[in-house]
């Protein structure tokens, strides 16, 4: 039996992924807009001080950024596994892991990477200092990847269920708090000039553990959720 | 193709879902080219059977032995609504590989002749019908190059020429040294073909109304 190489079959499902994300761009934007909404909310509900929004202005787009990249979580692997194409892919022969992080790949490239380039827009809207500005995308273009992969294990455990919704946002965010303090933090110290590579230092090391260790569970989670 | 005098033998075979057997132990050798029907009413198991085969569910009890692995065709036609006929061929001859080492632009465009979706292959996945969507999903069966195939219902939703068109696919495969297993719940069989057959009984206790 021939069985596609891995670097073919993890090109194909990219390839495809990125095909159905620019059929579906409507359902992309949306996490998009939502993150552009909140900001823009933040400073007409707590009132629009220069000095307030700068200080709660780390917080506030990382809460949102993490708000945004759980709404496009759900549909992470639920249309696959709602019209077969999640189980012809296990019987593929192709390692499940190789198939999650393909999935989560794309994810990121097309829902978290758009949040790391829209921050210095998000950053000059909440008055963020221009000291923080750096720090920030680079804490979001660590952060992210790393919601998506943690988020694909709550995804994975949560789609053979009608509306696992709420459950996978209850399930991820546990799991988000410590890059959320780690991230604010490393911009807070940035804004006040104090050094911020160690919190940088530990969400990169976050990074690397789930890059390694995520698509295991999201597979093992696939296998249960196909079961 | 790799020609195994056996393709697939089943001992005891059983499944229990919450507690209760989905159906009544199974049995049965499958010799390369030979085709296997499995017939019962509806609910009776035939598709846990097939998923169990295919090895997406763990058997309960009994043992399967397969020395490699089978081409599954569910209920699920593992289309995408929206892409094309086309790419969604494309991308499963890519993900899954083709028989040939190099398929070039020729053997989709023939996949798509031979399962008669030539005039719909530009078409999105949403726009084709319950029949066409069989068909596309059976378009699998023409680059795979598993030796078992195992088919649920394949002939539901297809009009004659699409049964026949089936019929020849299955054919062509089983003489080249293939086997199938094949669920039905009766009304559509294979015509023409020497089989086996396997008649299921669900496991489930009639319900006997209220208890008294």
């Amino acid at each position: 039996m021939s069985r596609q190489s891995a670097p073919t079959a993890f090109a194909a499902l990219l390839r495809r992924d990125f095909l159905l994300a620019y059929r579906r761009r409507a359902e992309l934007l949306q996490p998009l807009v939502f993150l552009l909404v909140v900001i823009t909310l933040f400073p007409l509900g707590v009132g629009p001080s220069p000095k307030l929004l700068a200080n709660i202005a780390p917080g506030v787009i990382w809460i949102a950024a993490l708000l945004a990249s759980v709404l496009s979580l759900d549909s992470l692997f639920r249309s696959d596994y709602e019209d077969g194409t999640l189980e012809q892919m296990v019987l593929s022969g192709q390692s499940l892991a190789l198939i999650a992080l393909a999935r989560t790949v794309a994810h990121w490239l097309v829902a978290g990477l758009p949040i790391v380039l829209l921050s210095p827009l998000l950053a000059m809207w909440m008055n963020l200092p221009d000291a923080g500005v750096p720090v920030l995308i680079k804490s979001l273009a660590i952060g992210t990847p790393v919601l998506s992969l943690i988020g694909a294990i709550g995804g994975a455990l949560t789609v053979s269920l009608k509306r696992g919704g709420q459950l996978l946002s209850l399930l991820v965010f546990p799991l988000y708090i410590p890059l959320l303090i780690l991230a604010t933090s490393a911009v807070s110290a940035a804004v006040v000039e104090l050094p911020y590579t160690g919190q940088l230092g530990l969400m990169f090391s976050g990074l690397i553990g789930a890059l390694t260790l995520a698509p295991f569970a999201t597979a093992a989670a696939l296998k249960l959720s196909l079961s | 193709m790799p020609i195994n005098s056996h393709m697939l033998s089943i001992s005891g075979l059983s499944f229990e879902r919450y507690f209760e057997r989905v159906f009544e132990p199974v049995s049965f050798d499958l010799a390369a080219g030979s085709l296997l029907l499995v017939t019962g009413a509806n609910g009776c198991g035939k598709t846990t059977l097939l998923r169990l085969l295919a090895g997406l569910l763990e058997p309960s009890e009994g043992e399967i032995h397969c020395p490699q692995q089978a081409l599954y065709a569910g209920h699920n036609p593992a289309i995408k609504d929206d892409l094309s006929v086309e790419e969604n061929i494309r991308f499963w001859m890519r993900f899954m590989g083709t028989r040939k080492s190099n398929p070039g632009n020729g053997l989709c465009q023939q996949i798509i002749e031979e399962i008669g979706l030539a005039p719909v292959a530009l078409q999105e996945g949403r726009t084709l019908s319950a029949g066409q969507r069989k068909r596309c999903s059976l378009a699998r069966l023409l680059f795979c190059d598993e030796a078992l195939w195992l088919l649920d219902e394949p002939y539901s939703n297809l009009d004659h020429e699409g049964i026949v068109m089936l019929d020849r696919i299955l054919r062509a495969h089983l003489d080249a040294g293939g086997a199938c297993v094949m669920t039905t719940h009766g009304s559509l069989r294979p015509e023409g073909f020497d089989l086996q057959e396997c008649h299921m009984q669900s496991g489930r206790h009639h319900y006997a109304g209220a208890a008294a």
